[in-house]
């Protein structure tokens, strides 16, 4: 028993050490400069950009790699979420989780061809609802999100049924106006899944954004009995029941390669574009939930509640080496560690931050210092009884021990409660109370105890 | 001191400070944010010179035959405003009616929840608050089951419910208040807030108990439940206050710099903590003091008869 104190202590040191390391920021820019100074009368400028260390080069050895840097929520960096159900009436139950999978999937292609950075696309299940969940970090622009995510794509085309000849019978729902265009409306056999590619194009004469359309062998000879059987007649281009364009055919294309006019603006074109090139969604999706922040309110949040944090560890610190005095430095000591172990598991983990996270987590400083008090007024009364100073040392730890263990315990049961049927907010802050109610547990008392032995021995 | 023979005055105290609360939840209830409602929720940032109001927004916005539920100002320039359900093109109109008229129109944040999300919300903050609850009892019963008679374990889990209901009854009253007197919302975070105050008033509670659980093997039955319950209560005391201190000065903290988006959050906690030391002192020990006497007397009844 005597050598564990040493042997604890230096598990904590290389700990700390680990701790910080994971902790320090990868860059950490540094420029100053001085205001004219008296005597030698010159500024004094300073930039320089120090490094912090980057725990890949020693994973790169192991063949892992990973990000190291605090994950943001959307309501700090800003960004959209939202929510979509799935219509999965005409899906047949046994097929709905595959239909489900395959609607992410291609939402999944769309985000990404979209250039969004690190979005989060997660499918979940409540009751009878299918539900998706799409996050864009930096996306800020909500119309445009939704109808990226939302839109079905399906690409039809249509022609008069007075030309008779191969087609596929007309669906129940026609595409809204197709009966101005054509008094008998059919739906040829060309579809979305004989596209080999989709770009968006310019127009040489009057540099209007197109879309244009590539063909697979299939595809090609599809489109190519359509051109020559509406030969000098109209051909509509439907994309989700809605007419994009009609245009005369003036001869046949046999090479397997259009281009749809319409009246885009860029992002409109770019925006058919990547829905074509990402397929055709399974099932048709309606929003039941958007948010959206703004960056520049959660830059404002972030700042805030940090200098909020700080400033309440400061208040702590002061609080408890005012009680406790020497003590009280001690814990001051493991609060500090307690700190660095607990935002490096946020990096480690990674749990995403948000402002109730935040909140979570200055709440768990206040119940590792809890840990602390209760063992240290157990020793004040152990020593008022004229117990030898040691001895009163281990008895407080001894008998705050089952209060900490049982109010603890009832912390992690809230918390968990809080994981399984939170969603969102209530759910990052559940995490973090639980990382720090588990990290208290080690702090307060294994790491105060050992500072202690080591200075009573 | 003696706090536990004194309890009727404390229970007194805390009557008072629920009774308003009740009465004004059954009155006018509590006003629910669309996080339960479901609804659109826009905050924008209007720096323009004219300094538009409240009222001025929402008849704009009215002009464009969209319902507005309210506008709210929130800080600096900054307008809340909320109204049933929209869709992406009734709130480009928003943004387009409002870019006319003023300058430098910012749109902050946007929040559309559907009614089927609000009432999924709604359903879990009150299946979450209860499951809590009964685990806790399950918990205390269980971690107390080696206290020795007259005590049972049952009792410890018990009170300490009632305690936590006492705390979750008076954050919930006054944010009731709140919402008729200053149209403080309730939202998903509020229902953290609530999470948070129940297992900090458990922890709380649970200090006194296992104090209590410590002196009654100690003392055996040569001591009086009720002595050794005072006993207990004065001897955390003073853990119980400094504890509370910390979490208050930290709260504080927050609500003073913490920023708009989490002020009521943190008001929420505040009241609750405050609430969760006064009951694990003054309620929770001695409602098992209450029980004790009453099933004593009970019993010696039974004897008579």
């Amino acid at each position: 028993m005597r050598k564990m104190p040493r042997f604890l202590f230096w598990f904590i040191v290389i700990l700390t050490i680990l701790a910080i390391l994971i902790d320090l920021p990868r860059r950490i820019p540094i420029s100053f400069k001085t205001p004219q100074l008296p005597i030698i009368n010159k500024e004094i400028s300073f930039e320089r950009t120090l490094y912090g260390f980057d725990p890949n080069i020693v994973l790169k050895n192991i063949g892992i790699r990973r990000d190291f840097s605090f994950k943001k929520g959307l309501d700090l960096e800003g960004g959209t979420s939202v929510t979509l159900k799935a219509e999965m009436k005409d899906v047949p139950a046994d097929q709905r989780d595959n239909a489900l999978q395959s609607a992410k999937t291609v939402i999944e292609k769309r985000v990404n061809f979209f250039g969004v950075s690190e979005p989060v696309i997660q499918t979940a299940r409540v009751n009878d609802d299918y539900r998706i969940i799409v996050e864009l970090p930096g996306v800020t622009n909500v119309d445009e999100a939704v109808n990226l995510i939302g839109k079905t794509a399906q690409l039809s085309f249509w022609e008069n049924g007075a030309s008779g000849s191969a087609k596929l019978a007309s669906g129940s729902a026609l595409p809204l106006g197709i009966t101005s265009i054509f008094p008998d409306p059919v739906k040829t056999n060309l579809t979305g899944k004989d596209l080999k590619e989709s770009n968006i194009v310019f127009d040489p004469n009057n540099s209007q954004p197109q879309v244009q359309l590539i063909f697979t062998d299939e595809g090609s000879k599809k489109f190519g009995d359509i051109t020559r059987r509406n030969l000098q007649k109209v051909v509509a281009i439907v994309l989700d029941n809605e007419i994009i364009q009609a245009p005369q055919v003036n001869q046949v294309i046999s090479t397997g390669d259009a281009v749809i006019t319409g009246s885009f603006t860029t992002e409109q074109a770019k925006a058919v574009s990547i829905q074509l090139n990402a397929g055709a969604l399974p099932v048709s999706l309606t929003t039941l939930e958007q948010r959206t922040i703004g960056a520049t309110l959660g830059q404002e949040s972030l700042l805030k509640s940090l200098f909020a944090g700080i400033l309440g560890f400061v208040i702590i610190v002061i609080f408890m080496c005012v009680l406790y005095g020497r003590l009280g430095i001690i814990a001051s000591i493991a609060l500090f560690l307690y700190s660095l172990f607990v935002l490096a598991l946020f990096k480690l983990v990674p749990v995403t931050l948000t402002l109730a996270g935040i909140a979570g987590f200055i709440l768990s400083i206040g119940m590792a210092v809890d840990a602390n008090i209760l063992i240290f007024e157990r020793m004040k009364e152990e020593l008022r009884r004229d117990r030898k100073k040691d001895i009163a040392i281990e008895l407080g730890f001894a008998r705050a021990w089952t209060s900490i263990r049982d109010s603890n315990i009832s912390s992690i049961i809230t918390s968990l409660i809080l994981i399984y049927f939170g969603t969102g907010i209530v759910r990052g802050f559940a995490i973090t109370l639980l990382i720090g109610v588990l990290v208290s547990m080690f702090s307060a008392i294994t790491v105060t105890r050992t500072f202690l032995r080591m200075i009573y021995r | 001191m003696d706090i536990v023979g004194k309890r009727n005055f404390y229970f007194l105290v805390s009557l008072i400070l629920i009774l308003p609360g009740i009465i004004s939840l059954l009155l006018f209830g509590l006003k629910l944010s669309i996080d339960f409602t479901g609804g659109t929720r826009i905050e924008y940032r209007i720096t323009d010179k004219t300094k538009p109001t409240n009222l001025d927004i929402e008849q704009l916005i009215k002009q464009e035959e969209i319902e507005v539920g309210s506008v709210q100002s929130s800080g600096k320039n900054s307008f809340i405003i909320r109204t049933k359900p929209l869709n992406p093109d009734q709130t480009k109109k928003i943004q387009e009616t409002l870019d006319k008229k003023y300058q430098d129109v910012k749109q902050l944040s946007t929040e559309t929840i559907g009614p089927t999300i609000g009432e999924e919300t709604a359903l879990n903050a009150f299946k979450s608050i209860a499951l809590a609850s009964i685990l806790i009892v399950i918990y205390i019963a269980w971690s107390f089951r080696k206290v020795p008679k007259p005590a049972s374990s049952w009792r410890f889990g018990v009170c300490a419910v009632g305690a936590l209901l006492h705390d979750v009854l008076v954050v919930v009253g006054i944010f009731s208040i709140l919402g008729k007197l200053y149209h403080v919302e309730v939202d998903s975070l509020f229902v953290t807030a609530i999470l948070t105050v129940i297992g900090f008033s458990v922890h709380d509670t649970i200090v006194v108990f296992d104090r209590i659980r410590e002196n009654l093997i100690r003392a055996g039955t040569s001591t009086s439940f009720e002595r050794i319950t005072n006993d207990s209560i004065l001897q955390t005391l003073g853990r119980s206050l400094n504890t509370s201190l910390t979490v208050i000065l930290t709260l504080f903290t927050m609500l003073l710099f913490g920023g708009e988006t989490i002020r009521w959050f943190v008001v929420a906690l505040l009241i609750g903590i405050a609430s969760g030391t006064y009951s694990s002192i003054f309620n929770a020990a001695p409602l098992l003091v209450v029980w004790e006497e009453w099933s004593r007397k009970r019993a010696l009844k039974n004897k008579k008869g």
